[in-house]
């Protein structure tokens, strides 16, 4: 099976690890990858913000570039939703490569058909199910039962877990008062966790919830679960 | 142009797109089939706080503490057996303030639906116009088993569309403040149901 | 503020569907208002409370119906088939309900519909009328109008009452007085209810039982009652109101007159479609299995309630929303206000925020597309896309897409739409992205050493606007020192 890394432009620039950490998943469970370097972006921060006519060349150039792929992993929900969900219906003859586009969760779990991946990382973690992961693709248990066979791993429940945590793309910066409350809740919900690592599947969510556990210094770090799936407790 | 064949031909424009013809799936349930429809309508009543009684024979007592009863015109006589009080037939009918000051209306229904513990009166035999099962304080309904059904679908075949309809699920309520439910405001506030064998 | 819509249809001369006036603008840009929402503590407080307990009841009433999703595809399919119906539709209530001894008046517009329902009031000689809880009624401002007229409106459900006597505005589709809790409440009761019991108390018990005491007598001398409809049936022409006090019963059953203002898009074909709705609408809105009372009624039935029935159909910018395709559905909704209840930027922003009567995220779609996006054009922003509304929704209404396909007509501030165009001619080109990668990495690299000897973290915790609406709350993370590209092409 031909499998293409979809490594999302906010994670090619601020979370190279999580690309690495794909990457290192898939060889070490026996797959080859390939990282075509024409693609760019998915085009979903400017389709959702109302920018659908300046997105139409990104998704022409990930078709051109991810068409000839069986199977295509993006390890972020929100822009496998985006392709997934509004792919077909801005351009049609999309609808074939966005059907080809996994969240790494639905690669592993749906078609490679593992939950274990032989991992090791002794920290207490709990996961925060992203808005669109948990209610566009229904990614349900999966990423949490890939975690659950992370070898060391403590693994605490997050109360409010399916409450979004105030990102929105723009609407944190377009409607900063109630995304910040969003976010003080989410972050206080973490905290009484006790979890040392939060993770989850949206590196854009993470930052946004990592950047408020970071400013009031909460020394939870915020974490792709990829990078967890990866570790193998001797490089973590 | 009228404001009618205004608002007619901005609709018609509307639709210019031609969206095509749309086959409602009606994959719900139609028939329940729990054994114990009866016992499910009492579940329900109660925990929207009714009273619920068993057999014609609980009439007596229930009314025994009531002095002044409104009654639709022809709410069988032997519902009202050995009652001693003041009974107010609905013929010429009642004014409000009458029906104001009377103690409980006694009616029966048309038809109940187990599932969400809804007593449907329409205007039949034994229930009245609909003032006088609203103003009374207490409202003493008799549902016979045979009316009793268990879902809603089941329900709407036996009532006529253009009757006036009451249905009622429990006493008036409110959820108006901090939405949590307290029970009697404006419709009575006492909703008590005698079940009796068909 | 009535004007033509834009006409998508292509049919020139055709008359254009047109937009609405009434309360349904955002007076101020719903992030202004929304920050001054979040800013009060007593008015979080009061809506993290509500919407939690709601959501609860909801969520465990629904859980218990095994084809709730069957009910779902139904009521959406039901209203589909209704707006591609709808002239048609109306054409045959019309027809049913003045067969049954009901007038039926037709409004292009809230000003129109609020006239005609002056005239009806003065026509019956009444100088006071009762109403029953009506968003269609909120939304043409018609208690102002029948103030204007000389004619006092008295709201009868106890959210509205709460309101009216306060002065104030409604915040929620279901319980327009949410904000408030019992002590607020009660506190507007003896300021404002002059037969407030001297003792009252701010259990919700007493509360109820002190309005009901003050709208006893109202009730039973009423001879103009005002209310909505929450469905009109085609064939039938029968009108249904779902209530749960009992002032509906009031209002709907003892006044000799009747007027009824109700929304072109409130029309299902059949009585039988009753089946769906009143399974769908208690479940979703106040979390019960059903409502206390539903009253239906077909024109007039004598000796038995009102016997001068009338019904005024309302466009007001409803034949606008039909026009978009996508945004159709919007006409689907039920009112139910679950959507509003799962929202967290509703339990944080509360109600007002969103200017118009219609708040949360079906507000965020109708409101725009009722009065035109370039009107509210704040409100297909207010929402982070995450999707629980669509979940919630008893119809289906996939309120995230459309959030999104009216964010499309919006008008974009100039600095956005720059910087979106250039990031768009960068993302275009594979070249481009890549040079930016290299570019944005070695820009930031000093910067990003100089943060992670500092702090540990490569993090920025305070910057200019309009990036300081980041990092107000949040610190910012900076370009790694090695994209992922150039560890993949160094392997």
């Amino acid at each position: 099976m031909r499998i293409a890394l979809f490594i999302t432009c906010v994670n090619d620039i601020a979370y190279p690890a999580t690309g690495i950490a794909v990457t290192r998943i898939l060889r070490r469970l026996g797959h080859t990858v390939d990282f075509p370097t024409g693609q760019t972006c998915c085009g979903q921060l400017h389709a959702n913000t109302g920018y659908r006519t300046e997105a139409m060349p990104m998704v022409h150039n990930y078709v051109d570039v991810f068409d000839t792929y069986d199977a295509i992993v993006a390890p972020s929900g929100s822009c496998t939703a985006m392709i997934r969900d509004q792919y077909p219906r801005l351009h049609p003859p999309a609808a074939s490569v966005a059907a080809r586009t996994y969240e790494l969760s639905e690669l592993l779990v749906d078609v490679l058909g593992v939950t274990d991946v032989g991992a090791e990382f002794a920290e207490t973690v709990t996961y925060h199910p992203t808005c669109h992961g948990l209610r566009m693709l229904r990614l349900g248990d999966r990423p949490l039962n890939l975690l659950r066979q992370v070898r060391g791993i403590r693994l605490v429940e997050l109360g409010d877990a399916e409450e979004c945590c105030g990102f929105g793309g723009t609407f944190a910066l377009k409607n900063p008062a109630v995304s910040g409350a969003m976010l003080a809740d989410k972050c206080a919900r973490v905290r009484e966790t006790g979890a040392r690592v939060l993770a989850a599947a949206d590196n854009s969510c993470l930052a946004h919830v990592g950047g408020g556990l970071d400013r009031h210094r909460s020394g939870v770090r915020a974490m792709h679960y990829a990078e967890i799936l990866a570790a193998t407790g001797a490089t973590s | 142009m009228t404001a009618r064949d205004e608002i007619l031909a901005r609709l018609r424009t509307a639709l210019a797109d031609g969206p095509p013809p749309v086959e409602v799936p009606r994959r719900y349930r139609r028939v329940d089939d729990r054994p114990d429809l009866v016992e499910v309508l009492i579940d329900r009543l109660v925990d929207y706080r009714a009273v619920v009684h068993r057999g014609i024979g609980a009439l007596t007592g229930l009314l025994a503490e009531v002095d002044r009863l409104a009654v639709p015109t022809d709410l069988p006589a032997d519902w009202l057996a050995g009652y001693a009080g003041q009974v107010r037939r609905d013929a010429p009918p009642l004014s409000p303030a009458e029906l104001d000051v009377v103690d409980a209306v006694l009616t029966g229904c048309a038809v109940a639906v187990a599932d969400t513990g809804t007593i449907i009166l329409d205007a039949g035999p034994t229930q009245g116009r609909r003032a006088l099962s609203l103003v009374p304080d207490r409202h003493i309904c008799v549902v016979r088993t045979d009316q009793v059904v268990g879902l809603l679908p089941e329900a709407l075949t036996r009532l006529d569309p253009r009757a006036p309809q009451t249905w009622i699920s429990g006493p008036s309520a409110t959820s108006d403040i901090e939405l949590n439910r307290v029970e009697g405001v404006h419709g009575p506030r006492r909703l008590e149901v005698v079940l009796v064998e068909a | 503020m009535n004007r033509p819509a834009v006409d998508r249809s292509g049919t020139g001369g055709a008359v254009a569907p047109a937009t609405g006036g009434g309360r349904i603008r955002t007076p101020l840009p719903f992030p202004t208002m929304a920050a001054r929402a979040v800013a009060d503590t007593q008015l979080r407080a009061n809506l993290h409370r509500a919407t939690r307990t709601i959501r609860a009841k909801r969520a465990r009433v629904v859980d218990e119906v095994p084809d709730w999703q069957a009910l779902r595809d139904a009521g959406a399919a039901i209203k589909a088939d209704v707006q591609r119906r709808l002239p048609e539709l109306l054409e045959q209530f019309e027809a049913s309900a003045t067969a049954a001894g009901a007038t039926v008046h037709w409004a292009r517009d809230a000003a129109e519909a609020c006239r005609i329902v002056v005239e009806l009031t003065r026509a019956a000689g009444a100088e006071e009328v009762v109403k029953v809880k009506s968003m269609a009624t909120q939304e043409i401002e018609l208690n102002e109008a029948l103030e204007a007229a000389g004619i006092a409106a008295y709201e009868t459900d106890l959210a509205e009452l709460i309101v009216q006597l306060g002065e104030d505005t409604p915040s929620h589709i279901l319980v327009p007085a949410i904000h408030y809790n019992r002590a607020q409440i009660r506190e507007i009761f003896q300021r404002r209810m002059p037969d407030a019991p001297a003792d009252l108390g701010d259990e919700p018990s007493a509360l109820a039982e002190a309005a009901r005491a003050h709208l006893r007598r109202r009730f039973l001398s009423a001879r103009v009652a005002v209310s909505g409809a929450n469905f009109a049936i085609a064939d039938t022409g029968t009108l249904v109101v779902v209530e749960s006090e009992g002032n509906g019963r009031m209002c709907l059953t003892l006044p000799e007159t009747l007027i009824s203002v109700v929304g072109v898009e409130k029309l299902l074909p059949t009585f039988t479609d009753l089946e769906v709705f009143l399974q769908l609408l208690p479940r979703s809105s106040t979390g019960e299995r059903m409502n206390p009372y539903t009253s239906m009624w077909t024109g007039v039935t004598p000796d038995d309630g009102p016997q001068d029935v009338h019904v005024v159909l309302v466009d007001n910018g409803r034949s606008a929303v039909l026009a978009d395709p996508v945004g159709r559905p919007a006409l689907s909704c039920i009112r139910c206000s679950a959507c509003l209840n799962v929202c967290p930027v509703y339990e944080r922003a509360g109600g007002h925020a969103y200017g118009s009567v219609y708040p949360g995220p079906i507000g965020a779609i109708l409101s725009p597309q009722l009065t035109g996006v370039a009107d509210n054009a704040s409100l297909p922003y207010a929402s982070t896309l995450c999707g629980a509304c669509y979940d919630a929704c008893p119809v289906k209404i996939n309120i995230p897409e459309i959030l999104v396909h009216l964010r499309q007509q919006a008008p974009h501030p100039v600095a956005e739409k720059a910087t979106m165009r250039v990031l768009a001619w960068v993302m275009r080109s594979p070249r481009r992205w890549a040079a930016v990668l290299r570019l944005a990495r070695v820009g930031a690299g000093p910067l990003g050493a100089y943060r992670e000897r500092r702090s540990g973290a490569r993090t920025l915790r305070r910057l200019p606007w309009p990036a300081s609406a980041w990092t107000r709350s949040r610190d910012l993370p900076l370009p790694a020192p090695q994209t992922f590209r150039e560890w993949w092409e160094k392997q």
